[in-house]
């Protein structure tokens, strides 16, 4: 199982280790070290890594390496879950995965890494739980803990451990009951040169956010359930209520979690809210080249796409741009390369433009490769996919909760080739 | 931040903590032991505090005790016998009312690893395992495993590995997830024990705890069952159905665990099945959704999704799409993509595939445009119809004129021509441009294939080819092999024009050149093209096999051993376990049976180590090299002249066979009259002696030598070199273990210390009498001869003319009857064409002896 962990910083420095057997030696992380120089981006590391004596299976997350030392054939799936899971909890707990927060806060990060594992097997991952067992700080508790001398550390045993129901746990009280499901789709896509569209599919997810006294059991329902044809559901939901009725219906977790992610795949048809209009060429034996992209809207179901903003990587030789936007603000990042244009909001009647002369290095050879142009969008209250929420209902309770959904669409990876 | 004040500790402040360690407030104790923690965590030594940490520990607040076990758990190693001190705080915590007290005791104790202490932990942890709350028996359970990894004898004799079997009948289901990874853990450091022997019975209890326990222990459950096997498809069905559901989970290692269980059960079902068909359906969208996943997530469903595409493509076939890169994924993961893609390409799709991979070819990352180029000529491979569209498209690539578009390029229409021969080459003459442009060896020898294959459709084929043979010697082997039979295929095809160059190239090969692989190859067209040149011609310009549509694809089966490894390490490197997981089941030098008869400084040495030490054969067995060189000779002298015409080509001979003199057009008698020599002769042959073992390899001893044969008795006559600075003594020889059981007959006698510069001659008597092993080949003997400063091994061949013995003639009557006496399954026939009487007598007088000493020595 998962023998130690290391968390080490972009520039190379191990600033945390656990270890859950035997102390492994820091220098197993040379070999890591020598892949990540061969690697030369921190994204290109692979994440499984063999050395003579151990595997070490990493995550890149935050500007942060989760390398994790393992001894004996163990499912990597199962330790990359898990590091992203260690991730996610030091992201609830300080409200950001970094290292200033991991630092500032090493005692407890300690706690909850021997609390999420034992012996290398994973005890306690579920936020709920944690919860329960070490407090977050916040600078209101240590003030009154130092008042009162109470301490950080739960005495009871975390009720939800040991039940079918490790996921949420007793004694939930709120006087507003409040249950909110918000339904984000991303398109992720591949459009070509020409326009049309080489791959597109939606990545959907229902993220909730319930405070429900009690052991309140929901039964929700979609008024378009075929719609949903490839899903994951979180650990609550009965699967059986689910191939026999089509429903959700689930005792939740108490506050944020995701119940569903789902894919709607490129076979159905997805509709593509924006058109780039594009114009990217370098001449021969030049060192110029122009630049001319215009964005529309295209199957927006009538609603207004926001928050567009435009990145792209332009080629090595390119030296500055100078262009001119009919609409919002760009920048070029002559060190890395990247453009980007913030557009903000389209408006059919006078699309956004951004156009002008591209510099070269001088003597450089015309670039090959033709720049991808990444794109970001929001579309609020819509789900692109169409799925539609038809009720939610609650038993085992008998108060009146407060219930709400919320639809939005987003770009995902969303690539337009020139 | 609020604990950054933590990070400056010096070594005053040391004692200031342990003044706070010993406060009678409880808040400053706890802030103090917080301060050591943060010390302890940023790797400064703070194991000076031990006494005073361990003191903290009798006490009721929950987080100071769980903070003081922290620091146990970092220092008891180094600090044994204090850690002694805190045994009874520990036993007396497994025995406390608070079930999150004993649990948190058991599985601290299980942490220390400390031999005392793990004396002291076996009745606590008898207790727990059976602790009336469930918290208790699921933490005691994995502190079983903790102690077996410390102790493994300690585990066995306590009888806990019954306990935790017991355990998977446990009612709650986290108790059973526990004991089963505990079971798992334990199980791969005993291979043979048979700690999950799972039933029916225990099945169905693991499918029910499957369903309630937390995301982590499903995984430990599935890869269990992975390992049964149901005793019929009814009750692999059964199990598949009750599996399904995991695959719909939000954890992607539940999901592969998952596939894996299908995939394996999958095997039993047969494919009219309606159950089967479903199984497959639903394999595809929990494995598509995988790839949406963090990009680490990726690469290992991608290794997986690599396996089994090969084992059932009919899963993903339709899902090309989600297999398409996007520009910002990472190298590792577009690598892997591109693999699976190629895999799933087919007639259906491979326009989108084509249109992708071209648009691959002019991203950024070298690697990967290499990659995508590679893949467009294993399409065209593949999928017969898509071939000319995939020519084109690379002749688009080309046009490019980026240098290593334009290698790989060349490189994989070669595989096309071979695939499709006499089908596109209209684009050689555009190939031909791109020949200066060629730096890399791989595409240079392609391009010299192709100039070669169809040198008869290019007029300069020869001016090309020349152009190389410049820097013949400068360019790499594969290069040369290529050059060398690219001019013999255009010499057959123009012959007139060229011969020239081919005299030039078969020099360079065979005389200035010391790589063995391109002298032979040397010579054997030279012998062919004196000899025969019709045949040769029909040899080297043969029609050739077209080569295969996948030569990636993993061999059956060991793709059925890693289907069985989905998920694990082994599926993503593509290698069993075995292979390369330290400590695993059998790992190849372990399971080597141990070997005997060897004396005691053999034996120092692991006998894998002494099989890696030895070098290369030196000396090869000397009849068969001289006789073939004499053939060669005679070879030669007509052959290319016939082929010329008569017009005075004059090739150069070799060298050696001028040297040994011998006369021409006697080269075949003098192979009969040597053979034939063995058994009448009182002495055989004997071999000039070569070097055995260099002195570079021997810290200055250099040992030559050769083997004889005189009236019946056999030698290894060596010279002992000192070439070092100092005196060598105390020389002694052994063998190991040979095919045939030689040995030597006595000691290894060098009477005097050898002194610097000082050569010894020494004739050691040899029998057949020590032990018998096979060795490959046959008559490889390896030696090793040990002197005052080490052991040196060497291994060389022997000819096996030295163990025929003398009386090998026999009657007639007496050759018969031996004849019948071997098994007709010992016996070889073949027929041999065109030879006079009187040399088939000669061969078959030689046979006679052969035979006759091979069944006397079996």
């Amino acid at each position: 199982m998962i023998h130690s962990l290391f968390l080490i910083n972009c520039s190379g420095d191990i600033f945390l280790e656990k270890h859950w057997k035997s102390v492994v030696s820091q220098s197993v992380c040379d070999y890591f070290f020598e892949a990540q120089e061969k690697a030369v981006d921190v994204e290109n590391v692979p994440p499984v890594i063999s050395t003579p004596h151990h595997y070490l299976i990493s995550i890149y997350r935050d500007k942060i390496f989760f390398v994790s030392v393992i001894q004996t054939e163990v499912p990597p799936l199962f330790v990359i879950e898990f590091l992203h899971r260690v991730a996610d909890t030091f992201q609830d707990y300080f409200g950001e995965c970094s290292e200033t927060a991991i630092k500032d806060n090493v005692v407890i990060v300690y706690e909850l890494l021997e609390e999420m594992l034992d012996n290398g097997f994973p005890l306690a991952t579920e936020s709920n739980i944690l919860k329960e067992l070490i407090k977050p700080p916040t600078i209101l508790r240590s003030v009154v803990n130092s008042i009162t001398g109470s301490s950080n550390v739960g005495d009871t045993l975390p009720t939800g451990q040991l039940s079918n129901i490790p996921w949420r746990r007793a004694g939930v009280k709120y006087t507003n009951n409040e249950a909110y499901f918000d339904v984000i789709e991303e398109i992720d896509a591949i459009i070509d040169k020409s326009g049309s569209t080489v791959f597109a599919e939606i990545q959907g997810v229902i993220d909730s956010c319930i405070k429900l006294s009690g052991m309140p059991d929901l039964f929700l329902s979609f008024m378009n359930p075929r719609l949903l044809d490839d899903v994951s559901f979180h650990p609550c939901i009965r699967f059986k209520r689910w191939e026999s009725e089509r429903v959700l219906s689930f005792i939740p977790p108490d506050g944020n979690f995701r119940l569903i992610s789902y894919r709607v795949s490129s076979q159905n048809l997805v509709a593509i809210p924006v058109y780039v209009k594009h114009l990217i060429s370098f001449k021969e034996n030049s060192s110029s080249g122009r630049f001319d992209v215009t964005i529309g809207p295209k199957q927006n179901m009538g609603k207004t796409v926001e928050g567009v903003v435009m990145t792209v990587h332009m080629p090595k030789a390119v030296l500055n741009m100078n262009l001119t936007a009919t609409q919002g603000s760009y920048t070029f990042d002559p060190v890395t390369k990247v453009l980007t244009w913030d557009v903000g909001k389209i408006t059919p009647q006078k699309l956004p433009n951004l156009k002008g002369i591209v510099n070269l290095q001088s003597g450089a050879p015309k670039p090959e490769e033709n720049p991808s142009l990444n794109i970001q969008f929001k579309i609020q209250q819509l789900a692109i996919s169409g799925l539609k929420v038809n009720r939610l209902d609650m038993y085992g309770e008998k108060y009146k909760p407060f219930k709400g959904v919320k639809y939005i669409t987003k770009a995902g990876k969303f690539q337009v080739r020139t | 931040g609020p604990q950054s004040q933590y990070y400056s500790i010096s070594t005053r402040e040391i004692f200031e903590l342990k003044a706070e360690l010993n406060s009678d407030k409880k808040e400053k104790k706890k802030e103090a032991v917080k301060k050591v923690i943060a010390s302890m965590t940023v790797g400064k030594d703070v194991s000076a505090l031990f006494p005073d940490v361990v003191n903290c520990m009798q006490t009721d607040n929950l987080e100071l005790k769980k903070l003081v076990y922290l620091y146990l758990m970092n220092y008891a190693k180094s600090q044994p016998d204090m850690a002694i001190m805190a045994v009874n705080t520990f036993v007396k915590d497994c025995e406390d009312p608070n079930p999150l007290i004993r649990a948190l005791a058991v599985r601290t104790m299980g942490c220390i690893r400390v031999d005392k202490i793990t004396e002291y932990l076996c009745e606590p942890l008898r207790k727990c395992l059976k602790d009336e709350d469930p918290y208790v028996r699921k933490t005691a359970a994995v502190c079983v495993a903790k102690l077996h990894d410390i102790n493994a004898q300690l585990v066995e004799d306590q009888g806990f590995l019954d306990t935790l079997k017991d355990l998977i009948s446990d009612s709650n289901p986290m108790v059973v997830a526990n004991a089963v990874a505990a079971l798992s853990e334990i199980a791969e450091s005993h291979p043979s024990s048979n700690l999950l022997d799972l039933n029916p019975q225990s099945i169905n209890k693991l499918l029910t705890a499957l369903n309630e326990c937390t995301e982590w222990g499903q995984i430990f459950i599935l890869d269990c069952l992975a390992n049964y096997m149901p005793k019929d498809d009814r009750e692999a069905q059964s199990i598949c159905e009750r599996v399904t559901p995991r695959l719909s989970h939000a954890n992607s290692a539940v999901v592969l665990s998952a596939v894996k269980v299908l995939m394996k059960f999958m095997e039993m079902l047969s494919k009219d099945l309606d159950y089967y068909g479903t199984l497959l359906k639903k394999l595809a969208p929990p494995l598509v959704t995988l790839l949406s996943a963090e990009p680490e997530l990726q690469y290992v469903a991608l290794r997986n999704i690599n396996l089994i595409v090969q084992k059932r493509p009919e899963i993903l076939k339709h899902e090309m799409k989600v297999f398409f890169v996007k520009y910002n994924d990472p190298i590792y993961v577009k690598l892997e993509k591109l693999d699976i893609m190629i895999r799933l390409a087919s007639q259906a799709n491979i326009a989108q595939v084509l249109a992708e991979l071209k648009e691959y070819a002019t991203e950024v990352d070298v690697d990967f445009v290499r990659k995508a180029v590679r893949a467009i000529g294993r399409c065209a491979i593949k999928v017969e119809q898509s071939a000319e569209r995939c020519v084109s498209t690379l002749l688009d690539l080309i046009q490019t004129k980026v240098n290593y578009v334009v290698q790989e390029a060349i490189v994989v229409i070669k595989d096309i021509f071979r695939k499709y021969p006499n089908k596109y080459e209209s684009v050689i003459a555009t190939l031909c441009e791109n020949l200066d442009s060629l730096d890399e060896p791989e595409a240079r020898a392609a391009m010299i294939w192709i100039v070669g294959e169809y040198a008869e459709r290019i007029d300069n084929a020869d001016e090309l080819l020349e152009s190389f043979l410049e820097g013949f010697h400068d360019e790499s082997t594969q290069v040369q092999l290529q050059l060398l039979t690219a001019i013999v295929k255009l010499f057959l095809k123009k012959p007139t024009e060229t011969q020239e160059l081919v005299q030039q190239v078969l020099s360079l090969a065979t005389q200035d050149s010391d790589n063995p692989d391109l002298r032979d190859r040397g010579y054997i067209y030279w012998r062919l093209l004196s000899t025969d040149p019709v045949a040769a011609k029909e040899v080297v310009l043969a029609e050739k096999p077209l080569i295969s549509e996948e030569t990636d694809l993993i061999e059956p089966t060991l793709l059925d051993e890693l289907i069985c490894y989905i998920g694990t390490l082994a599926s993503v490197y593509h290698k069993p376990p075995s292979a390369f997981v330290e400590g695993s089941r059998g790992v190849v030098h372990k399971s080597l049976p141990p070997r005997t008869g060897m004396s005691p400084w053999v034996l120092v040495h692991e006998p894998l180590a002494y099989q890696e030490d030895l070098g290369p054969p030196v000396s090869g067995p000397p009849l068969a090299a001289s006789s073939v060189q004499m053939g060669a000779v005679d070879l030669l002298g007509g052959g290319l002249d016939s082929l010329m015409g008569g017009s005075g080509f004059a090739a150069p001979g070799p060298a050696a066979p001028a040297a040994m003199g011998a006369p021409l057009g006697s080269g075949l008698g003098d192979l009969f009259d040597l053979t034939g020599g063995v058994g009448t002769l009182s002495g055989s042959y004997v071999a000039p002696k070569t070097v055995w073992l260099p002195a570079m390899k021997a810290k200055g001893l250099e040992i030559s030598g050769t083997f004889s044969r005189q009236v019946g008795s056999i030698s290894m006559d060596l010279v002992l070199t000192n070439k070092a600075l100092q005196v060598m003594s105390d020389f002694a020889i052994q063998f190991n273990r040979n095919s045939f059981g030689l040995a030597p007959a006595a000691p290894l006698q060098v009477h005097a210390p050898l002194a610097p510069n000082q050569s010894v001659e020494i004739s050691l008597p040899l029998n057949t009498v020590g032990s018998v092993m096979k060795m490959d080949p046959l008559n490889n003997l390896q030696v090793a001869v040990k002197n005052n400063i080490d052991v040196f091994y060497f291994s060389t061949l022997y000819p096996l003319h030295i163990l025929f013995v003398e009386d090998g003639k026999m009657e007639r009557q007496m050759f018969l009857a031996t004849w019948k006496d071997i098994p007709n399954e010992n016996e070889a026939q073949f027929q041999i064409k065109d030879c006079s009487l009187n040399a088939g007598d000669n061969v078959a007088e030689g046979s006679y002896k052969v035979l006759a000493t091979q069944s006397s020595s079996k």
